[in-house]
């Protein structure tokens, strides 16, 4: 092979790269499995009273949870060794799964507006029906069931390479960085619990029904119909689950006519409705279809088979062969 | 030409020595608080930025400037330049060291290590991710970096030519030992495309495997270049000037094609707006500039017959190479508004560490193996 | 043992009820704390209250329970009695007052026109308007006319009750009557007087009498918010000051009546708790002065928002408070969206780093410049 044309054909793969809009998708954008469960979270009627992060601490820590460890005689409370005390996550960590984060503007007076107002937001796991943490993780510690679409984490399958927080576009998957023996953490929607027959603590113990559980079929209509409703009006909004029968009726707040997460990186099991836009809500405006499915296509055209490296391969064989003789050659005398 | 390979000899405990051996234990300590206490003891690596220099140096750059082996075993052997031969064994030496210390930094970085080789396990194995191909890629290269080198622990005991034997299959080695440092570097690019928006558009590119093997290879010719002036200088041989300039000779054209669809990428995708803000934006114009300034060292033939514009033109490279890809991993890399990172300072003399022990193992197996081509006129 | 130089009695004998001089002033300071003005407010509301001309006062009821009035006589400090015969002079009020027929409709009418200017009217109840006012009639009048009456020459219009504030349980769907509130009534009449409202179903008597003070010692209403009501007494939601919040906040509600969580004093949000959308002191004042706790969150019952505007006899007891219209901002500590963390660069890391990029470049110029002299001397 000449210099020249090996040139040629790496830019030639380059720009077939390039153009991957031309190439065949691995994964087409299918949307959670028909028997999917998730989360609707409603931030108009989120009153911020953080229950369900009591509930997420308390619900994680026994062993199956999602903050269990061995060992543990006490739900993980934030604690700052450097300031010695304990304090409030402001944020999602290894310690935190759910958390309440507020969006205030100006005077914030008023409810779910974006202008002098508030709204509350639940941040937790998307548990994406792409996942990138799951694409990423090179050792499978991070999978979805093909039932429920849950993402689980597997801490003795886990290397502890953080490439799932790399991939996460909404930054969920949490390190123990002042653990000696660290482990991934992030909320893995009361999987332990679902086996008992219960379903997600920050559902069942969520006062208002801001946040209800179902099958993400179910919700995704639940959301169409809260927006289909006129502001103003009186609308029965289902408790703690979706096929609920206990129901509250309040007045229908002015929605955003945005359901964040039906079509964001190829749709998420844990659906948003809020009165303020995404965006100010510390949601990361993303594209319909998922990082997980680029990556994923650049990696399986080039690796397809081992077609491309096999064939690499043989050409190398070949010419090293044939240097190697001509070298030998050129060696002897 | 020679091909006879010698020890430079010599004492083994210079000063140089010496100061790397008191960065290793600084860099030791720094360690056993991090094995101790946490990454989180040591380092200021977050969870906004769960990457941080350890990979980005140690695994990215390091892997790089370990592409020397790479980049003259695709001259020598596949594009049939067998006069490059005194080159490549210091090459793969540094390949060697390069890669092993990469390979060993992992080990440092990942956060369960106990559980590190659960990555071989064919159960475990996700063919999804791009991390398992550069995982397995790297292990099985280190290890065909090792028999590569093998012949000069031959020599080292039964004189020159002893190896002749097992030069007869290293051509498999060297067809494999260019195949997995592509399949890796480019991988190494790809590990970024999943972080989609994480990375700004002046770096996210479906065009990252190319980017980044293209350069890990421009970064192999420059370590090339650059480590013979230097152990020339250092140990007082003569230069090897007139192969290195054809060496050269292969960097412009590749450095062109890069720079043409890095720059048609940029356009095409209209991410120059983001080129004007930030830090972000000053180190792109930095990446790009060194990559510019290296081509016009280079470009007129006639240049790269000067030693002193050969060496400086492929230090430049390196320092582009090296730009672009913590560009790559870190500075182009905004996980959220309000995320920040800076090395700390043990995480820096950690980095430091391995550069060092990098630099004792050079000297040690220089002086002590016949690794580099004996002195043509002495 | 008792000290006589305490019981100093005073000359005037407008404190012949046996209350001693020291008592009053703790009376009128408490009063004055109370309505958030300094302590020393309170000699000068001694001083207005001692005054030898009390205010006079004319208490008008339209569709009502008497519950206003009934608050008022739990009242110890100052008891009604005290209220009545010292502090002001109660010139009619049909509920208290010894006389009746026409005999009483006099005194009022005579009083109106004596203290023309100078007196307070005190609305208790809603007032009907549908079908002319016909459903609440006094010697042939309707309630309405009396009230008109009473306002239109009087300095200030305090309307005591959620009823005579905004209609109360009368105006409750489908408000048979048309019951109105005191100042809807009085506007639709024209009659231009400042009205205060003591919303409550019944109101603390505290908040009424303590406004009344105000006006006594000041001649004016105290400042009130954008419904009508004093400021100090309905400024903050209760949900602010409940007892209970820490429960609120932390995440634990009883769900049911008698539960455990229940029976540990747990919130009330969810058995249908109205504090979050009132407005009143009932979580700092308690009610009834029978000690702390006694106030209907504080025994168990969930706040009903009987002095709210449709909450009140509007919204079904059970339902979770609507927080649609929480006008406060959320708690400053809670954690802003705009999250973002990570350890920047300190002075030393920026150092050694710049340290390494100068040394790794001087370097490789140095060795530049050291083969550029090389190729010089070899050639």
């Amino acid at each position: 092979m000449k210099r020249r044309e090996f040139l040629k054909l790496t830019a030639a793969s380059g720009l077939l790269l390039a153009t991957d809009a031309g190439v065949s998708r691995a994964s087409e954008a299918k949307g959670p499995s028909p028997d999917a469960v998730g989360i609707l979270f409603d931030a108009t009627l989120c009153i911020g009273c953080k229950v369900c992060m009591v509930a997420c601490k308390r619900e994680n820590s026994v062993p199956g949870g999602a903050l269990w460890t061995e060992g543990m005689t006490r739900p993980p409370f934030e604690y700052n060794p450097g300031l010695r005390n304990w304090d409030m996550a402001t944020d999602l960590t290894s310690r935190t799964l759910n958390i309440i984060l507020t969006y205030r503007n100006g005077t914030g007076n008023t409810k779910n507006a974006e202008i002098d107002g508030y709204t509350f937001v639940k941040r937790h796991c998307m548990h994406c029906a792409e996942p990138a943490c799951v694409s990423a993780c090179p050792v499978s510690a991070m999978t979805k069931d093909k039932k429920t679409g849950i993402v689980t984490y597997d801490k003795d399958a886990c290397i502890g390479c953080r490439y799932c927080q790399v991939a996460c576009p909404f930054n969920i998957p949490k390190f123990e960085w002042d653990q000696a023996y660290p482990q991934i953490r992030k909320c893995q929607l009361c999987n332990h619990r679902l086996k008992e027959g219960k379903y997600a603590a920050c559902c069942e113990f969520c006062p208002v029904g801001a946040s209800i559980y179902g099958k993400v079929t179910d919700l995704r209509a639940e959301a169409e119909r809260r927006l289909a409703q006129t502001p103003g009006d009186f609308y029965d909004y289902p408790q703690q689950r979706v096929d609920s029968f206990k129901t509250v009726s309040s007045k229908v707040a002015r929605y955003q006519k945005h359901i964040y997460g039906v079509n964001e990186v190829g749709g998420t099991q844990y659906l948003m409705l809020s009165g303020v836009s995404p965006d100010k809500l510390g949601l990361p405006k993303l594209p319909e279809r998922s990082f997980t499915a680029k990556s994923e296509t650049i990696q399986h055209t080039l690796y397809k088979g081992m077609i491309a490296p096999g064939v690499l391969l043989a050409g190398l064989l070949f010419a090293a062969y044939r240097s190697g003789r001509g070298h030998e050659g050129e060696d002897k005398p | 030409m020679s091909h006879v390979h010698t020890p430079v000899g010599g004492p083994l405990f210079t000063r140089v020595f010496a100061i790397a051996l008191v960065v290793a234990g600084i860099g030791a300590w720094f360690l056993t608080q991090r094995f101790m206490y946490g990454l989180g003891a040591v380092s200021n690596m977050s969870d906004g930025y769960p990457w941080g220099i350890w990979i980005t140096y140690d695994v990215l750059v390091g892997t790089a400037i370990g592409c020397g082996g790479y980049a003259m075993a695709l001259l020598v052997y596949i594009f049939n330049k067998g006069e490059y031969h005194p080159l490549v064994r210091s090459a793969v030496m540094t390949s060697l060291f390069g890669y092993a210390l990469a390979a060993a930094s992992i080990f440092v970085d990942i956060g369960r290590y106990w559980n590190m080789f659960n990555i071989f396990k064919p159960s475990l194995m996700n063919f999804n991710s791009v991390l398992l191909e550069v995982a397995l890629c790297i292990a099985a290269y280190v290890g065909i970096l090792f028999l590569e080198f093998f012949p000069t622990f031959i020599e080292a005991r039964g004189g020159p030519g002893a190896a002749k034997g097992y030069n007869k299959i290293m051509f498999i080695l060297v067809a494999i030992g260019v195949l997995l440092p592509t399949m890796h570097q480019s991988s190494l690019g790809t590990l970024m495309v999943i972080s989609g928006d994480k990375l700004s558009p002046l770096w996210q590119s479906g065009l990252l495997p190319f980017y980044n093997v293209t350069t890990a290879i421009l970064m192999g010719f420059g370590i090339v270049i650059f480590e013979s002036y230097l152990s020339a200088v250092a140990f007082k041989r003569p230069f090897e000037t007139p192969l290195l300039s054809k060496v050269a000779g292969v960097i412009p054209g590749l450095l062109i094609v890069y720079l043409v669809v890095r720059w048609a990428d940029l356009l095409l995708r209209g991410a120059l707006g983001s080129a004007f803000a930030g830090t972000a934006g000053l180190m792109f114009w930095i990446e790009n500039l060194l990559f510019v300034a290296a081509l016009a060292m280079l470009m007129p033939a006639a240049r790269r017959t000067s030693a002193k514009s050969l060496c400086r033109a492929s230090f430049v490279l390196l320092l582009g190479c090296a730009v672009l890809k913590f560009n790559m991993y870190i500075v182009g890399f905004q996980p959220a508004p309000g995320w920040r990172y800076f090395p700390s300072v043990p995480e820096i003399m950690v980095t430091l560490a391995i550069v060092a022990v990098e630099i004792m193992a050079y000297l040690i197996f220089v002086k002590k193996l016949p690794v580099l081509a004996a002195p043509e006129h002495t | 043992m008792k000290c006589t130089t305490c019981r100093e009695v005073d000359t005037g004998g407008t404190l012949g009820s046996g209350l001693s001089r020291r008592d009053f002033m703790k009376v009128c300071t408490a009063a004055a704390v109370y309505m958030g003005l300094d302590a020393s407010v309170g000699a000068q509301i001694a001083e207005a209250a001692t005054a030898a001309k009390r205010l006079p006062v004319i208490w008008i009821s339209g569709q009502e329970c008497t519950g206003c009035t009934e608050s008022l006589l739990r009242a110890t400090h100052p008891t009604l009695e005290h209220l009545i015969l010292e502090l002001i002079s109660l010139e009619y009020h049909e509920t208290l007052q010894a006389g009746c027929g026409q005999q009483a409709n006099e005194a009022r009418e005579n009083a109106i026109t004596l203290y023309k200017g100078q007196y307070i009217c005190v609305a208790e109840g809603s007032f009907p308007t549908k079908d002319d006012g016909i459903y609440c009639r006094i010697g042939g009048l309707t309630a309405v006319h009396h009230l008109a009456q009473a306002a239109s020459s009087a300095a200030a219009v305090i309307a005591i009750g959620s009823c005579s504030s905004w209609g109360g349980m009368p105006s409750a769907s489908p408000n048979p009557t048309g019951a109105s509130s005191a100042s809807a009534v009085l506007q639709a009449k024209g009659v231009k007087v400042p009205v205060m409202n003591i919303p409550g179903c019944p109101p603390s008597p505290y908040n009424f009498l303590s406004a009344v003070l105000y006006f006594v010692t000041f001649g004016k209403l105290p400042e009130l918010d954008g419904k009508g009501r004093p400021k100090f007494a309905y400024g903050r939601l209760i949900h602010e000051n409940c007892e209970r919040r820490p429960s609120f906040d932390a995440g634990n509600f009883a769900e049911q009546f008698g539960d455990d969580g229940h029976k540990q004093g747990w919130c009330l949000y969810k058995l249908g708790c109205k504090g979050p959308e009132t407005y009143n002191n009932c979580s700092t004042l308690g009610f009834g002065d029978v000690g702390a706790s006694a106030w209907p969150v504080g025994m168990g019952a969930p706040c009903f928002g009987c002095s709210e505007q449709n909450v009140g006899f509007t919204e079904a007891l059970h339902s979770p408070a609507r927080l649609d219209n929480l006008d406060v901002t959320p708690p400053a500590l809670f954690p802003g969206v705009d999250g973002g963390g990570g350890k920047g660069v300190t002075t030393a890391a920026a150092a050694i780093a710049a340290g390494v990029v100068g040394a790794v470049v001087g370097a490789g110029l140095a060795t530049s410049k050291k083969v550029g002299q090389a190729e010089e001397v070899r050639k």
